[in-house]
């Protein structure tokens, strides 16, 4: 744009050069001149026609630039081993604390069974503190289902930026998008996993929305 | 009068970490005859062969979702008066009142604590 605007300065000074040098020679006269060349320069188009025909020419370069942006950006790496090295380490995430957890509900279980044979009130104590690492252990399932939304939320970024590298790179085909997760309760009936804290009810508010059923 | 703790129960859930936790708990609260499946098929199979007096389900699992479960189960005559209780990270109200809808006795949000566990199931056991 700003060197259509340039240009438009320079074609007005060497109209007024034409004007002091030719004075004579009427406006509509140099106008008629000036048509003529860039009808010679464009084939059959207008003035307004080829200054179009411009910008779409300098469109064009500006995807090209972009295109080779793209490239140098190596975005490939993205798809080939940044998405896939950190799903993996969100998996491995995901088995070690569940060996962890497992360990801990095993050291548990033989604690719990050691309470039913201490006096009271030792037995009662060492009980109430295996329950609520029971309670606590119960993480694991909620981590596991946060991370799983997370993998899913990277494998759909990875398809997306591979989508990007077909059409700008033009080698091969993008592979399809993965699905969306359900965003409602329908058909089986599987859903969205734990909701952030503040996203979703409390117990109290779930308890308060079943009485009102009643 | 006391809950009869010698009842069966059947736990589902696809992950075999939460279904030791709940176990576990049960157990805590003198429920010892616990029975597992790891998804709504099997839960139902168990169901049609056994002889069970409640059902502590998760909603997400395949290939048949807890919700799925609870539809057979309601729609199951010999089934459909178990009390069912939904135990779930979902907790967004259009899920509640789904489970409502098909029939659910009582629903736990997770994470849960064992007082938690003991009030509902006092509850849809006729003692809450």
């Amino acid at each position: 744009m700003a060197e259509a605007f340039q240009r438009a300065a320079e074609l007005d000074e060497r109209l007024a050069a034409l004007r002091a040098r030719y004075p004579e020679a009427p406006v509509e006269v140099v106008a008629e001149i000036v048509q003529s060349i860039l009808v010679t320069l464009h084939g059959d188009l207008s003035s307004r026609e080829a200054s179009l025909l411009h910008e779409v020419e300098e469109l064009g370069q500006v995807i090209v630039n972009a295109k080779r942006e793209i490239e140098s950006l190596r975005v490939d790496e993205i798809t080939d081993r940044q998405i896939p090295s950190a799903t993996d380490e969100l998996d491995a995430i995901v088995t070690h604390t569940a060996q962890a957890t497992e360990s801990i509900l095993e050291t548990c279980e033989t604690l719990d069974d050691l309470a039913s044979s201490l006096p009271q009130p030792y037995g009662a104590k060492l009980q109430e503190a295996t329950t609520r690492i029971y309670e606590a252990c119960s993480f694991q399932d909620i981590t596991g289902q946060r991370i799983n939304k997370v993998v899913q939320t990277l494998k759909r970024i990875e398809a997306k930026v591979a989508q990007i590298i077909a059409t700008f790179g033009g080698e091969g085909e993008a592979p399809p998008l993965p699905e969306s997760p359900p965003a409602a309760p329908e058909g089986d009936g599987l859903m969205n996993g734990p909701a952030l804290p503040g996203a979703a009810m409390d117990q109290s508010d779930i308890d308060r929305l079943l009485a009102s059923f009643d | 009068m006391a809950i009869d703790k010698s009842i069966n129960i059947l736990i589902v859930d696809d992950y075999k970490t939460m279904l030791r936790i709940i176990r576990n708990l049960l157990k805590q609260l003198d429920f010892n005859n616990v029975e597992e499946a790891t998804d709504g098929a099997e839960a139902l199979a168990k169901l049609r062969a056994g002889n069970f007096s409640l059902i502590i389900s998760d909603w997400n699992m395949q290939p048949m979702s807890g919700l799925q479960l609870l539809q057979e189960v309601r729609a199951d005559a010999k089934l459909k008066s178990i009390p069912f209780i939904m135990v779930t990270a979902e907790s967004k109200a259009e899920n509640v009142v789904a489970a409502r809808q098909a029939g659910v006795s009582n629903y736990i949000v997770k994470p849960f604590n064992a007082e938690t566990l003991k009030e509902k199931i006092e509850k849809v056991l006729g003692h809450g």
